[in-house]
């Protein structure tokens, strides 16, 4: 108990400690005056604490000790409970402090050892990863082989099935043997072979045969030999003048190598060029010394790597000039046409001929103009020279004379023809009329017993003048066929011109005064009929007949 | 065109003489020469069984008849109809029978290969080759006829003999490198031998006349091996059609491969221009079939084919072929060089052409299958 008394003593004075400063202010809270108000504060404070309050004894104003002392004590409970209550808190702030720390300590340890971990994942990962490559490739080669074993046993089977093949015909080729040896055992007849011949045909080059001697045996190794070597020999040849055309080949192409590219690259280039060139030319170009080329190795290596050298330089010079066109190309591409290079060689090339043409066509022109404006050497060139320019006109006219000559002739011709179809038809006319007056006489006769005689006599007459020009006839249709008639008798003397022709066909004015011998009316009649053909004519003659 | 009246004949013998005077059929066993322009029978001649094989000598004055039953061939006179000459094999047998390229000496090959003997017509001699390889080519002569390559197997080797024809001297004997020889065959310059093994082995040996081995080559392993070797006629080139359908062409220089050409299912290539067969056959109703019609409306019945150019790319029909058998329908089966050396021929797969060859002049070929002959014309460009 003394112990605890003691803290309690040291509790009291510890916590006294605190009110003794304050007790200072306890003195100065509770004077004589405000006894009641203290203790109503005090009740106050004790309330809201739970505690039972104070009462004020209302006997003198005094205290009773016994609460007071029940609310110290309680008071002090309160107090050391607090105590109590802190001095754990205290130590659990303790322990979570420290708490606190070993988490951190741990915190860091476990982040440590989560990156560690993290490492070894992707390291795994990748471990993992490899192997699963590796399982493919071996997958892969698994398949193949499978695939390669497929097929070397496919081939083992075919192989197999070909020798069984072959096995079992050897086998039957075998008992065939057999047999046949068994055969010929038994059969004691046996046929020996022979040949008989009638007699012996000669052999297919005429020759005789020769004895086999040991001559005989070199002379066809002789001919073997010789056979290999003409093949040798012609194959050598062949392949010769196929190195020959090659070598021709490369030196053109060295040539054209140099000359492309001697005008971009400098000297020293050329020279090593030249030189292998003389080299070479010295010793290739020269024919006769031909044996010596093909072991000359020296030289035909040299010329080969030169080849080589050149066509590597003209090799990066054709790329630098593609990167550069290709560039320039690329630059021109925004608003310009862009054509590509082959289009631009052939316009240039096009450009090139025409003014080329051109060229040559001024140079024609220039010639001609000075062989005209220069004096010719002597007269008889002049007048020979004279008429050079209307030679061609003068050779059209002659053409076109020719044609108008020709042209006249058939119309002659034609004409000709013309009149004797006209003679021809006049004959016919005049026969036609002749019957037709025969006829018409016959009419009379029968008609007109009275006027017969003299109309039979004038019909006589104008038969009998049927050829004379002027008849002075009156309205009779044999009046018009004796003009007619007219012609035929002028046609078979000369050829009548065509207005004779025409006239006597009254297809135009007669000038001789014909148409006296008729009435007007009917000359004009049949002038209006009368246009060029026989029928129409012989119509006119039949209409003339109807009102009859 | 004009058609001649049908001629009988027997075993497919039916060949015209080198110098295209006269054309020689067999019917059983008669011998049937005919005069080529007029089809008149020229000669007949009658043999002792029915004949097998028949070959005109190369300077057409004789035709060999073969019998192989009776063993027995006969040759016959252009000249002489009378002679006759009857050569016996005996019991030994008769496999195969040839001319020499001189038109005297005939080349019997017994039965079981077990010699070749060279019966003259000129003398009594009688030559014996032992031990003849039976292959797919065991004998060659060379283009101008002086050489014969044999090829010959003893004791499980490969040695090829060449022999002078003149007199059947035996030139030259060696060994041939190949595992199991398949054939030979002469340049036509006649100075390189090229010799290729079996199918089960892709090996092709150049030799040259004395016997020396001028080069090999191989283009592969394992895989079934050279199915055909062509020479080109200027001897340049050798092509070489094996059974991965690939022809591979040699030079005559360095005897290595120049190219090679393939023969895929699909062709792509727009150089290539693809002519299909296309057959129109009238349809017919079964109504309209009676005696009559059939006898004789033959049209009827033909069918007409026309040949169209396919657009690229075009897709040739393939017959995957048993691959449990022997000797399998793939590969390179024919190959044709051109006369003038610009065109090569090929022929993959199963298709049903059993012989190719180029006209002398280079302008067509002609296409044999088993019922039908086809003419393919090559336009050649102008050169100038």
């Amino acid at each position: 108990m003394s112990p605890s008394r003691q803290n309690l003593h040291h509790s009291l004075h510890s916590t006294m400690a605190l009110p003794k400063t304050s007790y200072s202010v306890l003195s100065a809270f509770c004077t004589e005056e405000n006894i009641s108000q203290c203790i109503a504060y005090i009740n106050q404070e004790v309330c809201s604490l739970g505690l039972t309050g104070v009462s004020l004894e209302s006997k003198s104003g005094s205290l009773s000790a016994v609460p007071v002392l029940n609310l110290l004590y309680e008071v002090l409970q309160l107090q050391r409970r607090a105590q109590r209550a802190l001095h754990e808190l205290e130590t659990q702030q303790l322990k979570n402090g420290s708490d606190l720390e070993h988490l951190q300590h741990s915190n860091c340890r476990l982040k440590d050892q989560l990156e560690h971990t993290r490492r070894d994942n992707s390291g795994l990962h990748e471990g993992e990863r490899q192997l699963q490559l590796k399982i493919k490739t071996l997958q892969n080669w698994l398949k193949s082989e499978k695939e390669e074993v497929q097929k070397l046993q496919s081939i083992i089977s075919s192989r197999a099935t070909q020798y069984n093949h072959d096995t079992k015909r050897k086998e039957r080729e075998c008992t065939k043997l057999k047999e046949r040896l068994n055969q010929l055992l038994m059969d004691k007849r046996d046929k020996k072979l022979s040949i008989e011949i009638s007699n012996h045909v000669g052999r297919s080059d005429g020759k005789r045969g020769l004895w086999k001697t040991g001559k005989m045996e070199a002379r066809h190794e002789g001919e073997m030999y010789k056979a290999l070597l003409s093949d040798y020999e012609t194959r050598q040849r062949s392949l010769m003048m196929e190195n020959s055309e090659l070598k021709k080949v490369l030196q053109h192409m060295k040539k054209d190598m140099i000359t492309i590219l001697s005008p971009k690259k400098p000297e020293p280039a050329n020279d090593s060029l030249e030189q292998a060139v003389s080299e070479c030319e010295e010793e290739i170009g020269d024919p006769s010394r031909e044996t010596l080329e093909q072991s000359c190795e020296q030289a035909r290596e040299q010329l080969t790597n030169s080849i080589r050298l050149q066509w590597r330089k003209l090799k990066s010079h054709m790329e630098r000039l593609d990167s550069q066109a290709s560039l320039v190309a690329s630059q021109e591409r925004e608003g310009e046409e862009m054509m590509s290079r082959k289009e631009h060689e052939e316009e240039m090339q096009r450009m090139r001929m025409e003014l080329q043409q051109c060229k040559e066509f001024i140079h024609m022109q220039q010639q001609l103009l000075q062989q005209q404006l220069s004096s010719p050497c002597d007269e008889e060139t002049a007048a020979l020279l004279n008429d050079c320019y209307t030679l061609e006109e003068k050779e059209r006219l002659k053409e076109e004379w020719r044609l108008f000559n020709e042209q006249k002739r058939n119309f002659e011709r034609e004409r000709k023809n013309f009149t004797e179809a006209a003679i021809r038809l006049g004959h016919e006319r005049k026969a036609f009329e002749e019957d037709r007056a025969a006829w018409l006489k016959t009419q009379f006769l029968n008609m007109t017993p009275f006027v017969d005689r003299k109309r039979s006599a004038l019909s006589d007459s104008a038969l009998s003048v049927g050829t004379e020009p002027e008849a002075k006839l009156q309205s009779t249709p044999p009046l018009v066929t004796k003009s007619l008639f007219s012609t035929p008798k002028a046609a078979s003397v000369k050829m009548p011109s065509t207005a004779d022709l025409y006239r006597t066909l009254h297809l135009i004015p007669d000038s001789r005064g014909h148409g006296k011998c008729q009435s007007g009316e009917m000359s004009t009649k049949s002038r209006l009929r009368n246009c060029s053909t026989d029928c129409s004519v012989l119509s006119f003659v039949r209409d003339e007949n109807s009102p009859i | 065109m004009n058609f001649s009246e049908v001629f009988k004949q027997s075993n497919q013998l039916c060949k015209v003489s080198p110098d295209g005077k006269y054309l020689a059929t067999c019917v059983q066993y008669r011998l049937v020469v005919r005069d080529f322009n007029s089809l008149q029978i020229a000669h007949l001649y009658t043999c002792l069984d029915p004949v097998m094989h028949m070959e005109w000598s190369s300077d057409s004055l004789f035709i060999l008849c073969a019998m192989y039953k009776r063993g027995l061939v006969q040759v016959w006179s252009l000249e002489q109809p009378d002679w006759h000459c009857k050569i016996d094999e005996g019991s030994i047998g008769l496999v195969s029978s040839r001319w020499s390229p001189d038109g005297r000496h005939v080349l019997n090959t017994t039965e079981f290969n077990l010699r070749v003997t060279v019966w003259s017509l000129c003398t009594k001699a009688v030559s014996y080759i032992k031990y003849p390889k039976a292959c797919q080519k065991g004998v060659d002569f060379t283009a101008d006829g002086r050489y014969m390559a044999l090829a010959e197997r003893r004791e499980c080797k490969d040695y090829i003999s060449v022999f002078v024809c003149d007199d059947w001297h035996l030139l030259r004997h060696f060994e041939s490198e190949t595992q199991d020889l398949a054939g030979l065959e002469w340049s036509p310059n006649c100075c390189v031998l090229a010799v290729w093994d079996n199918c089960l082995e892709y090996k092709l040996l150049l030799y040259s006349l004395d016997g020396r081995l001028l080069s090999s080559y191989s283009a592969y392993e394992w895989s079934l091996g050279i199915k055909s070797v062509a020479w080109s006629p200027s001897s340049q080139f050798l092509a070489v059609g094996s059974y991965d359908e690939k022809v591979r062409i040699l030079n005559h220089i360095t005897w290595k491969k120049i190219t090679e050409f393939e023969h895929p299912a699909t062709i792509i290539n727009t150089k290539a221009v693809v002519f299909k067969e296309v057959e129109k056959r009238p349809v017919v109703g079964s109504e309209d079939l009676s005696i009559h019609q059939l006898t004789v409306d033959n049209s009827l019945f033909s069918t007409q084919s026309k040949y169209e150019i396919t657009q690229l790319p075009a897709q040739v029909p393939v017959i995957k072929p048993d691959p449990d058998r022997a000797n399998p329908k793939i590969g390179i089966s024919a190959l044709a060089f051109s006369a003038d050396n610009r065109f090569l021929a090929t022929k993959n797969g199963s298709f049903q052409v059993l012989s190719l060859f180029w006209h002398c002049s280079g302008s067509s070929l002609v296409l044999l299958s088993k019922e039908h002959i086809c003419l393919c014309y090559v336009e050649a460009e102008e050169e100038k």
